[in-house]
């Protein structure tokens, strides 16, 4: 089997714990506003790689990783399913730590999803899961597609008992209020196995690369959040999150 | 016992000069944190500031505030000279005022006297007159011995940065002895050699002899100097105050003596930690004094300075001295080499902020202390001072008493020295090969004049064939030269006092080098995977190249050029020790630049990698900036593959990521920093500059440079303070690979 590969960082610091290997996928049903990475977006576009590819090329370097592992990541790798968990499943063969950055949005319920779902999650030792907007037609807004998957898929993860790093990006006038932030840290509360919240200050530095894809960006006059504004965010979470209701 | 011994582990260090015996019988290895480290006093603060005032009116002046241009430089030439004489607990510099740079004429009177004109002033007419007619210098005595074909090398630039019109450097003394034994008993030593000489007189029984009594006259000007300043230094230091000063008076008489390139100090800490540990146990000084020596030892560390021109500092560039310290490392017992010294010394960038000397150089193992090693990642993200070298690979050669002259030389103090040889421009010898020796910018036949390529487009086999053959004619012509030099500068500018701190019998490397090993890499990756047709002037010499498709870059971990870059070290390294070597030096190489990169690539026509006409290289063994695309692994592991053994002077990598390209939290990005540094020396990586910076910085410091008068980042080897830079050097650190990705 081969996946379609849109790049390989080989230093990958902020993608998980320890220094990681990330592959970025090629191919996202989401069309987030924010989006740094547009050109993932097609299906087309990237490279074909055997997971046997992509593995030799992590292990030779396996000295670098030892704190780390490898981080799918996209695009959105739950697109390409049955590639991901193949690759996954021959990382855990070779004792390599293995985590999924993801939205969810992918998420079903029909069997035979859920069967290839049930087998990733074998293998994948701790999801990253990105979770956009906690109101879904805000979340539509922002992403094209309604939030349900993504809550649905961080519910199942708790019942499968999977460790799981909540990732919410904050962008001044669509994440950046007291009603959503609250809202995502009490949906954190009904939660048992998130084991970090990463609060990710919008930056404007994917900009560059809608200009030179010829792509207009929306949030041309959004404001970069501040260093303050993101703490800020993180405490109205935690308060709602540990907060007594 | 002698009573400056009292409470150390005997061994046979006291019956012999032995240093290393000494630590290792008698260091307290350090696995605790950072936490019993001390501020700056009062008066360390005070005397750096005004150490900063100097240094602002030097940079106001032009480079240089003040020269002398009649002393010509001895051990005792000066002195005494101080910034406050009240406050300073580490007394000595150079001349008899801080920041008077001395005169060295001994290398080259031309040079000192370039030098001197240059910053405005004029060496004395009687010195002049002296060393053009009455006293030969080192550079005088190379000219003589030239051939027609060497000068012609060193014009076109083929081979470049010679240290045939200054002082060669990348001699270590073992300035731990005199604080140890006492200057009285090395000089006893000396005289012991001196009279079990071989006694039929050959030449080499001759040169020796007169090297030791050169040797015995400058240890008792050491003790000269010493009293210049007050002290006694004729017996072993008593307590680690004394020590200190004893190290640093050894040093400050090799500087005053020698304007070398690099003037490296050795590995002082774990060795001055003894007595730190008896002072701290005897309770005659606290730890806030000890540290008070150690800044005040560095502070004088800084001021070291040498008169040098405008050309030199275009290979070795933002005055630099290399005063290079090696610290922790491993034991050959298997026990870390970390002391509390060691952090003591990194300390000094945060008491006194961050410069480029002393250039400060981990020598790093996966089992050094993880405390200490994320003491050294925490301090690399503030400061960006320091460099890396793998202990694990050095160890197995030179065993644990080693140090780093300059860069990335290594070598064990007091019984290794090297002759320094600057480096040799494979990317033009490429294009030698193409244009049958002709200099691609001079239209001058300099090479030998062998069948250029006359294809239309280059063919792999037939330019490795011909690039074979000039590599070969090359290293003779290089290491030739280089014999000429180091008999010269034997002969007219001895290193008396550093060898007065070396055993009798000495290993003597002979240190060639690589310059554009990367763009000569990819050249030869473009020529075998890509069709490259040559580009030919009127003359019909090779001046361009048209690139058609793509090919391997190296910096990617791509095995089809990695293993052609391997390929191209391991053949000239085996031609370079195929030439008789002077003094019996064992033949080794680097791939280093120092800052030379710019100027080499400014001096080299366009290659077939699509580099342009005067582009500069990347420096050392750097992948070219911007090809390696993969991300910081992939380009450190296609350096690591440089096998150290072909480059056994050093194989330097110069890298730079952005803040937030490490990590979260600071936490998390000293965590992985250190497993980037584990990672890259596992797999046999040498050295690692490590800067953690972003381009904006250093933007600002250009337009700004008066807001940045300690902004310190390394380059190749090195580091420099970034305003201390020309533009064009500037420029090119700018234009790096910055690892960015998050």
């Amino acid at each position: 089997m081969t996946g379609n590969i849109h790049s390989i960082e080989t230093f990958g610091t902020v993608d998980g714990p320890g220094v990681r290997f990330v592959v970025f996928f090629q191919g996202c049903p989401m069309r987030c506003l924010y989006c740094h990475n547009p050109d993932t977006w097609m299906k087309k576009g990237g490279r074909e790689m055997t997971s046997a590819d992509i593995l030799s090329r992590m292990e030779r370097n396996r000295a670098f990783y030892r704190t780390g592992g490898i981080t799918a990541s996209g695009g959105e790798p739950m697109f390409q399913a049955a590639f991901l968990t193949e690759l996954f499943e021959m990382a855990k063969e070779r004792g390599i730590h293995t985590c999924l950055d993801t939205s969810g949005i992918l998420f079903s319920d029909l069997p035979e999803q859920r069967r290839q779902t049930e087998r990733l999650l074998a293998v994948t030792d701790l999801v990253m899961l990105d979770i956009k907007h906690m109101d879904d037609a805000e979340h539509r807004k922002l992403t094209g597609h309604g939030n349900e998957n993504s809550i649905a898929f961080a519910r199942y993860l708790d019942e499968k008992k999977i460790p799981v790093w909540i990732r919410h990006v904050v962008v001044p006038g669509i994440t950046y209020s007291k009603d959503e932030l609250t809202a995502l840290g009490l949906f954190l509360k009904t939660l048992s196995n998130v084991t970090k919240l990463e609060v990710l200050p919008y930056h404007a530095l994917g900009k560059t690369k809608y200009d030179s894809l010829g792509m207009k960006y929306v949030l041309e006059d959004t404001p970069q959040l501040k260093k303050a504004e993101a703490e800020e965010a993180e405490r109205i979470i935690k308060d709602a999150w540990y907060g007594v209701v | 016992m002698q009573k400056e011994w009292r409470g150390f582990q005997s061994g046979v260090w006291q019956q012999e000069i032995n240093v290393r015996d000494f630590i290792q019988k008698n260091y307290t290895p350090y696995d605790g944190d950072d936490a019993f480290l001390e501020g700056p006093t009062k008066d360390t603060a005070d005397l750096w500031e005004q150490v900063l005032a100097l240094s602002r009116q030097e940079r106001e002046a032009g480079g240089v505030l003040d020269m002398d241009t009649r002393i010509i430089s001895t051990i005792t030439s000066h002195g005494p000279g101080y910034l406050d004489k009240e406050k300073e607990k580490i007394v000595g510099f150079q001349t008899d005022r801080p920041f008077k740079r001395s005169l060295q004429p001994c290398g080259g009177i031309r040079m000192a006297m370039k030098a001197c004109e240059d910053n405005g002033y004029e060496v004395d007419s009687e010195v002049v007159e002296y060393f053009t007619t009455h006293r030969k210098t080192h550079n005088a005595g190379v000219f003589d011995a030239y051939t027609p074909e060497m000068r012609a090398c060193r014009s076109s630039h083929i081979i470049t940065g010679l240290p045939d019109a200054y002082g060669r450097g990348r001699i270590i003394g073992d300035y731990r002895r005199p604080a140890l034994y006492g200057v009285d008993r090395l000089i006893e030593d000396k005289v012991e050699q001196l009279n079990t000489t071989r006694t039929i007189m050959y030449s080499d029984v001759i040169r020796e002899r007169e090297e030791l009594s050169e040797q015995i006259r400058a240890l008792k000007m050491l003790k000269d100097l010493a009293a210049l300043y007050g002290c006694d230094i004729s017996k072993p230091a008593g307590n680690i105050k004394e020590a200190v000063q004893a190290v640093y008076f050894a040093y400050l008489a090799a500087v005053k003596e020698q304007n070398g390139a690099a003037m490296s100090l050795g590995r002082t800490s774990t060795f001055l930690d003894i007595y730190a540990e008896r002072d701290l146990r005897e309770g005659t000084f606290t730890e806030r004094e000890i540290q008070e020596f150690i800044d005040q030892f560095v502070m004088k560390l800084r001021c070291v300075k040498f008169a040098r021109t405008p050309d030199y500092n275009h290979i070795f560039a933002g005055d630099p001295t290399w005063v290079t310290e090696s610290i922790a490392g491993i034991g050959v017992d298997g026990r870390h080499m970390v002391t509390k010294m060691s952090y003591r010394y990194l300390h000094t960038l945060d008491n006194i902020g961050a410069a480029p000397e002393p250039n400060m150089t981990v020598l790093w193992s996966a089992k050094l202390p993880a405390n200490f090693k994320k003491y050294c990642a925490g301090t690399s993200i503030r400061h960006s001072a320091i460099q890396y070298e793998n202990d694990d690979i050095m160890r197995v050669v030179h065993g644990d008493d080693y140090g780093i002259a300059c860069c990335v030389s290594s070598m064990r103090i007091g019984k290794e020295m090297q002759f320094f040889g600057a480096r040799a421009n494979l990317a033009k010898c490429l294009l030698y090969a193409i244009n049958g020796g002709v200099d691609e910018m001079t239209g001058k036949q300099v090479g030998p004049k062998y069948r250029p390529v006359v294809s239309e487009y280059l063919d792999y086999d037939d330019v490795w064939e011909k690039y074979k053959d000039m590599m070969k004619w090359l290293a003779s012509v290089y290491v030739n030269a280089l014999n000429i030099i180091h008999y010269m500068h034997d002969k007219y500018c001895y290193e008396k006092i550093q060898m007065a701190l070396h055993d009798k019998q000495v290993k003597r490397w002979f240190a060639t080098g690589i310059a554009g090993l990367s763009v000569v890499a990819d050249s030869l990756s473009a020529i075998r995977y890509a069709k490259v047709k040559p580009i030919r002037d009127e003359n019909g010499i090779v001046v361009d190249f048209e690139l058609e498709g793509d090919f391997p870059k190296y910096g990617n971990d791509d095995d089809r050029v990695d293993e052609i870059a391997k390929e191209v070290l391991h053949t000239f390294i085996s031609y370079i020790k195929g030439n008789h070597t002077y003094r019996g030096g064992i033949p080794t190489t680097s791939i280093l630049t120092i800052t030379s990169n710019v100027s080499y690539g400014r001096n080299t026509g366009a290659t077939p990698d699509g580099r342009k006409r005067g582009e500069a290289f990347a420096p050392g063994a750097n992948p070219m900036h911007g090809r390696d695309a993969n991300g910081a692994v992939a380009s450190l592991a296609s350096v690591a593959k440089l096998p150290f053994m072909d480059a056994q002077d050093g194989i330097s990598n110069t890298f730079t990521i952005v803040p937030d390209a490490l990590g979260k939290d600071g936490e998390s990005a000293a965590d992985n920093l250190t497993a980037m540094l584990d990672g890259y020396m596992e797999q046999g990586g040498h050295h690692l500059n490590v800067n953690v910076l972003n381009r904006d910085t250093l933007l600002h410091a250009q337009q700004h440079p008066e807001q940045y008068p300690q902004l310190t980042i390394r380059v190749s080897g090195y580091a420099v303070n970034f305003i201390k830079l020309t533009k064009e050097q500037q420029d090119e650190v700018i234009a790096r690979t910055f690892h960015e990705r998050v």
